[in-house]
């Protein structure tokens, strides 16, 4: 029997793989230090796949004093679980704190990886997670697959509310928003100036819509334009010193908003709609057709049902 | 977004729906030949350009996938047959666009990744083929409907909102309408069906402009769009399978 070298090679390969196949995902998270004691893990700005592993998220974490607090927990138990590694290979103290920035699965499925540390979240991220967190939690074994692997949603345990918060020695501020979905939590550590955003703002990657109201969210944009901070970790994409991501955020919402407005009341369907030309300045944002799809299923019901008067009952004739 | 590749045009051959003859399907569908069975049985199928599917490659929300269904270019459309191979109701609707373009948009609930169709049939008897794959997580035509749940909507049942537009070049008008009803499949836990099954618009003489018959998969509170010939106020008459009826004057 003949055997070739690269088949041989192929063959160890896949032998050596087999028991990393039975292993969780390895998700090869970094930390990243944003400022002094404050990390970032950036994921990919894709949508979720297999290769991925649902990795299109950023979370982060603060070292304080005696502790450390940690800024969404991504989006499976063996995300949460190597994202606790990753904390823990840069310090010894103890997670003392999690924040969930809202209620997505890519946010929110790490939970499970805290056992006994107090979740926090605004109380509408809660109620969405009771009513649909396992639906949401099937779409993403659907998306993601084995990465997913014994992944369960844990609820929040704790509320979050807007103000100041002193946890693990570290002064946060917790600014409670709405818009991009119907709790947004943003948290801004006082002492390095970095405001974890959440998917308030997106950078170099389309927004994503599904629970978004857009006049809102405009709002809150409008209000964090003049917040000041030294250093901004969007929800995805990478991270900012200066305004270009809630610029971009607040552009293409914007445009988003108006383009299916004009499409309402010119009477197009959705079919046509979700061919409309996109601006020039958007072709570069990952993942713009398919989250410009979703958000026309999203949104333009709402903005056609605008256009279409209600009918008085008429006799048939 | 995708359209039916130009490639099928190389496929226009008409060929009798008997499984010997059955042309194949460019979508690959594992139910077409039971799909030719069950609607085109003893007749002229032709997979054929000119009708076409525009849908979203993938459903985002499984409840409402919103579609638009054209045979611009193909004359004298007599009927539209929209059918989606794998879902467990494959009978969308059926359209007699008599006096509009042969074109119509639509929503409907979606059980699993299938193929959309559209079979447009010709004076000659002859039924075009067009069709696109949609990719779906699933389970709109189980899912309860809102409505079914709610018995202030039931109060609002076969209210209508509708509008009228000219058309881009003048020679006709778009009549978009909404009609609210929970259009249950029958599929969900012991909510029955109960959906309209027939929608006519008429003109202000009382001629008939278009027919449409609706089936369950067809999204709830139902939002259609007809491209019609001529101008002036369109009446629409409508009822479901229990008998309710509506009826409402839309004037341009």
């Amino acid at each position: 029997m003949r055997c070739w070298p690269w088949l041989a090679a192929l063959a160890a390969a896949a032998g050596l793989s087999a028991p990393a196949s039975a292993a969780s995902f390895d998700y090869r998270l970094q930390a990243r230090k944003v400022a002094d004691g404050v990390y970032a893990l950036i994921g990919k700005i894709e949508n979720f796949s297999r290769e991925n592993g649902g990795n299109i998220v950023n979370t982060g974490f603060i070292i304080g004093v005696d502790g450390v607090i940690v800024i969404d927990t991504g989006p499976s138990k063996a995300y949460g679980e190597q994202q606790r590694a990753a904390i823990a290979q840069l310090t010894a103290k103890p997670i003392v704190q999690v924040l969930l920035t809202h209620s997505h699965p890519d946010h929110v499925l790490g939970n499970q990886a805290y056992p006994g540390v107090p979740v926090a979240s605004l109380p509408a991220t809660a109620v969405t997670l009771t009513q649909s967190g396992d639906a949401l939690l099937g779409n993403l074994y659907r998306l993601v697959g084995d990465a997913m692997r014994d992944t369960e949603v844990r609820l929040p345990n704790a509320v979050a509310a807007d103000g100041a918060l002193s946890v693990a020695g570290r002064k946060l501020r917790l600014i409670a928003a709405r818009g991009h979905s119907d709790g947004d939590l943003m948290v801004f550590d006082e002492a390095s100036h970095t405001l974890f955003a959440g998917d308030l703002v997106f950078f170099e990657r389309a927004p994503t819509t599904p629970n978004a109201d857009l006049p809102q969210w405009l709002e809150t944009l409008d209000a964090l334009d003049g917040f000041e901070f030294a250093v901004l970790v969007p929800g995805h994409g990478p991270v900012l010193h200066d305004h270009a991501g809630i610029a971009q955020t607040r552009d293409y919402l914007r445009w988003l908003r108006d383009s299916l407005q004009g499409a309402a009341r010119r009477g197009l369907d959705m079919p046509e709609v979700l061919q409309l030309p996109m601006p020039e300045r958007f072709r570069t944002l990952a993942v713009l057709k398919t989250e410009y799809e979703r958000s026309v299923t999203h949104l333009y019901p709402a903005y056609e049902l605008d256009t279409l008067p209600t009918i008085p009952r008429s006799k048939p004739k | 977004m995708s359209t039916l590749p130009l490639i099928v045009m190389l496929c226009l051959v008409a060929a009798s729906a008997s499984a010997a003859e059955l042309p194949a399907d460019p979508l690959n569908s594992p139910a077409w030949s039971t799909i030719a069975g069950r609607y085109f049985k003893g007749q002229t199928v032709a997979f054929d350009a000119r009708v076409k599917v525009t849908a979203p490659s993938s459903a985002e929300d499984p409840l409402d996938v919103p579609v638009q269904i054209s045979a611009e270019g193909l004359p004298d459309v007599q009927e539209m047959l929209v059918v989606a191979d794998l879902n467990p109701i494959q009978k969308i609707l059926s359209y007699e666009p008599l006096r509009a373009a042969p074109s119509l948009a639509f929503r409907f609930k979606v059980e699993q990744s299938t193929p959309i169709r559209v079979a447009a049939r010709t004076r000659d008897g002859v039924w075009h083929l067009g069709g696109v794959w949609l990719s779906a997580a699933g389970g709109g035509c189980t899912t309860p409907s809102y409505g079914s749940a709610d018995p202030v909507w039931q109060t609002r049942l076969n209210e209508v909102r509708g509008r009228l537009w000219p058309a881009d070049d003048h020679t006709g008008q778009r009549l978009r309408l909404r009609v609210i009803h929970p259009m249950d499949t029958g599929l969900a836990n012991g909510i029955p069906a109960f959906y309209i099954d027939r929608i006519v618009l008429s003109d202000a003489k009382g001629v008939t402009l278009a027919r449409l018959n609706t089936f369950e998969p067809v999204s709830e509170n139902p939002v259609l769009s007809f491209d019609l010939r001529g101008s002036g106020a369109v009446q629409v008459s409508g009822g479901d399978i229990q008998g309710n009826t509506f009826s409402a004057e839309i004037s341009p």
